[in-house]
């Protein structure tokens, strides 16, 4: 991979932790929800990194993050290497619309009293002073890209299917030339047949427009067909991390392997090392001491349960934060 | 029931929603057996008709715009469409038992989990005391809850999702039920905790011997658990086969299109096959195979006349006119990519 | 490009078609019908008054005093009765009609506006602004609403710009509690998310898509309101605090009745059984309503 590009987008560092309170009027602070805890990855150009882990795991918040939805109680987001916190009310607005979304409600993440053609020209109504001839071009346009025809753009979403609508999803969040998009399980609402429909249809874009995307999903061979890279994330932290096959190839972490192992393939004679854990991901208020991932871990040792692993680098692109795998052990 | 007789016999059941804007043949023609113990999955997108088949087995289907309209379901021998509205309530819960995909949904808030499994054994068993709270604890423990004497009082949501479920299936279990349909059980769980409860429901059947029906979207889900599979299209089954068998040398064109258009695990996939379109609305369906419209391998006849029902070989039946014109030669339709 | 137009026109088209069979359909209920027809009298009343009412309501006759109705032992001059200075009841009912519905259609609109653009203000900024807009509602809610139209009545003197005034004061905090409560629901929806992606500010946000999608709510609750604004009316007028005689109000023909309810039932009788069934006729149209803007349908 090349590494010399510079990322379009970088996050160094990044914590949001929720106040919890309580009382009325006066509220004290009793808690924090450490929701992120120190996340760090960068996305090259044209390129995935999928976002993996359970509800609770933080993808979400790293997502509204990226999106400026959520703002960082610390961390960096660079931006062409630039301090996005650091922005202008110019550079913001430019970096909005650099960075756009699709949700994965289908149903949800349009407004059911617009028309298609206005809920994809929005953008640009807002963010540029195109003439409404060039608007309408342009939407009819996006329409035809994502496979949907100039007289749909009349319909309200209720007449649509799930996968089209996704698909004018799509198309309003290319209506800006965005650098990266954030796919928020973009195809798990869908019907199966859908999935691979919708699925090439992003990945043709990405192609087309060299698009970025960061992906949260939890499906795990959506993950393998889609990224580039991929990012284990597990309450808050990523505890793995490595280019597309080589974390399916050589997955190292425990919870890695559990989520493999979990990943139900579709083949009846498949044979994985079932690790099946027990218990659930405990509550991101009080992680539990040393490695958060220990009480559950069926390779637990003593160290795990004193001190927080160190991340480490297993070959030159793939990171683990695992003291199995920590300089001095002997484990491998 | 004879030893050798299914324990469930469904055949040709329709069940159609009338509504203002036309018939809509929810589930049409669907006939299937399971023998006792056996797990069969149903697979099916949205619309396919497989919830609301789950649903007519214990005749729960919405009304008054839902009926079934034909068929037999033979349950150990006797024809639950035949029964009364009472003798009907005698089954559900005792000798058939459902598990629904929300488990929050499924359990009520404001009664512990203890009153919530103890109550179709009040219910069907006229059960109390000391003997009701023992089994009540053992059907918890079938479940693999850990302590659950001591959990009896507690409420659903001091529970987590996964723990919720497990509940929800020990009140399935409660009364020995020779069957239990599970609808999508594990669609709102975590992956992690889906391999869980999975594994669990496994254990549950090995100890109890009860058979399962299956229903889900999730091929991955149906390829761990199930005996047999059949796969529902648009109100129908299209294709029915053991599980090995179905997903190694698949027949119909939809099954084929379904499984080559699902990302590998295991390696590296370059180009996913999609199916075109979508699955239809079921009102005003035209005539012939439903399928058809979005089918790679259709010939004229598809598209004028319903197909047949095919036995590809013993076990192993396809409802496709291409598979009944080349049940010798396999090299007609094109098969899985492996 | 493998993008697979498939068959959309299948699901589109079958939506379109089927509509418009579906739409007259559904105005011929009974429930819809019925409280429309009391509604279109109450307005052809209100508005024709002149020409459809046979008497002049003020006009007075020594004569003709506490007849009562037609069908009771009075004549067919005066259908159902006249009151005690001679005044055809039932032409004071025709009349009363234009002031209840002028007096509520007014105050729709002063509640509706205020308390919907509080309630999607404070709903959707929410912090401080939102608690203090909560406060004051809890407020208004709080305090006995008749006692504060009365004291109006009095300082300002009995008028319609009064019962007006009074009238929204009490109406318009449970439009802000309502839409308010909406507006929280919205505020996390994925549609509105995107639209902060975008770039949108607060002020687009509110007015393109919050609004519209508490319209439905809005006209429910309006719908319920146009009885029981008469209601409060007739209360004002019944209590000497509405709109001054001789101006015919039901509330104050309600009132004038009071002493003579043994002797000359109908001249409280017929005012108030136009009230009830005005009343009733918003309700059972608020019902419908709320039946046909089901989520699912999402448009009127």
């Amino acid at each position: 991979m090349n590494g010399s590009v510079e990322p379009v987008l970088e996050v160094q560092g990044l914590k949001k932790h929720f106040p919890v309170t309580r009382g009325m009027a006066l509220q004290r602070t009793v808690g924090w929800v450490r929701a992120v805890n120190d996340v760090s990855f960068s996305i090259p150009p044209g390129e995935t990194l999928s976002l993996v882990g359970e509800s609770g795991a933080g993808k979400t918040t790293v997502a509204k993050s990226v999106l400026l939805l959520e703002e960082p109680s610390e961390g960096k987001l660079l931006f062409h290497g630039k301090d996005v916190m650091a922005f202008g009310r110019s550079e913001l607005k430019d970096y909005r619309s650099n960075v756009q979304a699709v949700f994965q409600d289908p149903w949800g993440s349009m407004n059911p009293r617009m028309r298609v053609k206005t809920i994809v020209a929005e953008p640009l109504v807002v963010n540029t002073r195109l003439s409404k001839n060039e608007i309408r071009q342009k939407v009819l346009d996006l329409l035809r890209q994502v496979g949907l025809r100039p007289d749909q753009a009349e319909l309200y979403p209720h007449e649509f299917s799930g996968g089209q609508r996704q698909r004018i999803a799509v198309a309003r969040a290319l209506a800006l030339n965005p650098q990266l998009v954030v796919l928020d399980e973009p195809v798990s609402a869908l019907d199966v047949s859908i999935r691979a429909q919708i699925m090439n249809l992003l990945k043709d874009i990405q192609t087309t427009y060299g698009l970025s995307y960061l992906m949260i999903a939890h499906n795990l061979a959506t993950v393998r067909y889609m990224s580039h890279a991929v990012a284990i994330m597990y309450l808050g932290e990523i505890v793995e991390y490595a280019d597309g096959d080589e974390l399916f190839e050589r997955p190292l972490h425990p919870y890695t392997k559990a989520l493999l192992s979990a990943a139900l393939a579709t083949d009846p004679d498949a044979r994985n090392d079932e690790i099946v854990l027990s218990g659930e991901m405990p509550s991101p208020i009080n992680p539990p001491k040393g490695c958060h991932f220990h009480p559950r871990c069926p390779f637990a040792m003593d160290v795990c349960r004193e001190v927080a692993p160190a991340v480490t680098y297993v070959g030159s692109k793939h990171k683990v934060s695992c003291h199995l795998y920590s300089e001095g052990s002997t484990h491998q | 029931m004879q030893p050798g007789q299914p324990l469930l016999q469904v055949e040709d059941l329709r069940t159609y929603f009338y509504t203002r804007r036309g018939v809509v043949k929810a589930v049409d023609g669907v006939s299937f057996s399971l023998a006792p113990g056996e797990t069969l999955g149903i697979v099916g997108e949205s619309g396919s008709g497989k919830t609301i088949t789950s649903l007519s087995l214990l005749r729960l289907v919405p009304q008054p715009a839902g009926k079934i309209v034909g068929g037999r379901i033979l349950f150990e021998g006797v024809d639950l469409l035949q029964l009364s509205e009472a003798e009907m309530r005698e089954y559900r819960g005792s000798k058939i038992s459902m598990i629904l995909q929300d488990p929050m949904a499924s359990l009520n808030p404001v009664y512990s989990i203890g009153e919530q499994v103890a109550e179709p054994l009040r219910q069907h068993q006229r059960l109390s005391g000391r003997k009701l709270w023992d089994q009540v604890t053992e059907a918890l423990r079938l479940l693999r809850i850990p302590s659950p004497r001591e959990r009896l009082r507690n409420y659903p949501h001091q529970m987590s999702g996964g723990m919720r479920q497990r509940v929800v299936g020990g009140i399935a279990i409660s009364c020995r039920p020779k069957l239990i349909i599970a609808d999508e059980p594990t669609t709102a769980l975590d992956a992690t905790i889906q391999a869980q409860y999975l594994a669990h429901l496994k254990d549950l059947q090995r100890e109890t011997n009860v058979a399962m029906i299956f229903v889900s979207h999730d091929m991955g889900v149906i390829a761990r658990v199930c005996d047999r599979v059949a796969v529902m299209y648009a109100g129908t089954i299209v294709e029915t086969a053991a599980v090995r068998e179905l997903f190694k040398n698949p027949k119909h064109p939809y099954t084929i299109g379904l499984l080559n258009s699902m990302p590998r695990l295991d390696r590296k996939t370059e180009r996913l096959a999609s199916i075109e379109g979508q699955p239809p609305a079921l009102l005003n369906l035209p005539p012939g195979c439903r399928f058809a419209p979005r089918c790679y391998a259709a010939i004229d006849r598809c598209h004028a006349e319903d197909p047949p029902r095919v036995d590809v070989s013993g076990d192993h039946f396809a409802t496709c006119w291409r598979v009944d014109a080349h049940r010798e030669e396999d090299a007609a339709i094109p098969s899985v990519v492996s | 490009m493998d993008v697979a137009v498939g068959l959309p026109e299948l699901v589109a088209e079958e939506v379109r078609e089927s509509r418009p069979a579906r739409r007259w359909d559904v105005f011929l209920q009974p429930n819809f019908l019925l409280p429309a027809l009391v509604l279109v009298v109450l307005v052809t009343c209100a508005l024709f008054a002149g020409q459809v009412a046979p008497y002049d309501p003020l006009q007075t006759s020594l004569t003709a005093r506490l007849q009562p109705p037609a069908f009771a032992g009075g004549t067919s001059a005066h259908l159902l009765g006249t009151d005690k200075l001679g005044r055809d009841v039932l032409s004071r009912i025709i009349w009363g009609a234009r002031v209840s519905l002028s007096v509520s259609l007014l105050v729709i609109l002063i509640t509706a506006t205020i308390g919907t653009t509080l309630g999607i203000v404070g709903g959707y900024l929410g912090g401080f602004m939102d608690a203090l807009l909560m406060r004051i509602t809890d407020v208004s809610l709080a305090f006995p609403g008749i006692l504060i139209a009365l004291l109006l009545a009095v300082t300002m003197g009995p008028s319609f710009t009064t019962v007006v005034l009074a009238v929204s004061l009490l109406g318009w905090a449970p439009y802000a509690r309502l839409i308010r409560g909406e507006v929280l629901k919205l505020r996390n929806a994925d549609f509105v998310l995107q639209a902060r992606i975008i770039g949108c500010s607060p002020l687009r946000i509110m007015a393109t898509h919050i609004f519209p999608n508490v319209v439905n709510p809005l006209l429910i609750l309006s719908t319920i309101s146009v009885g029981l604004v008469i209601l409060v009316e007739s209360a004002l007028s019944y209590l000497g605090a509405g709109i001054p005689p001789p101006t015919a109000t039901w509330g104050s023909m309600v009132s004038d009745g009071r002493g003579l309810i043994d002797t000359a039932w109908w001249i409280s009788f017929f005012p108030g059984m136009a009230i009830g069934m005005v009343v009733l006729a918003g309700n059972y149209l608020g019902d419908w309503l709320r039946d046909r803007l089901d989520p699912r349908l999402r448009q009127i």
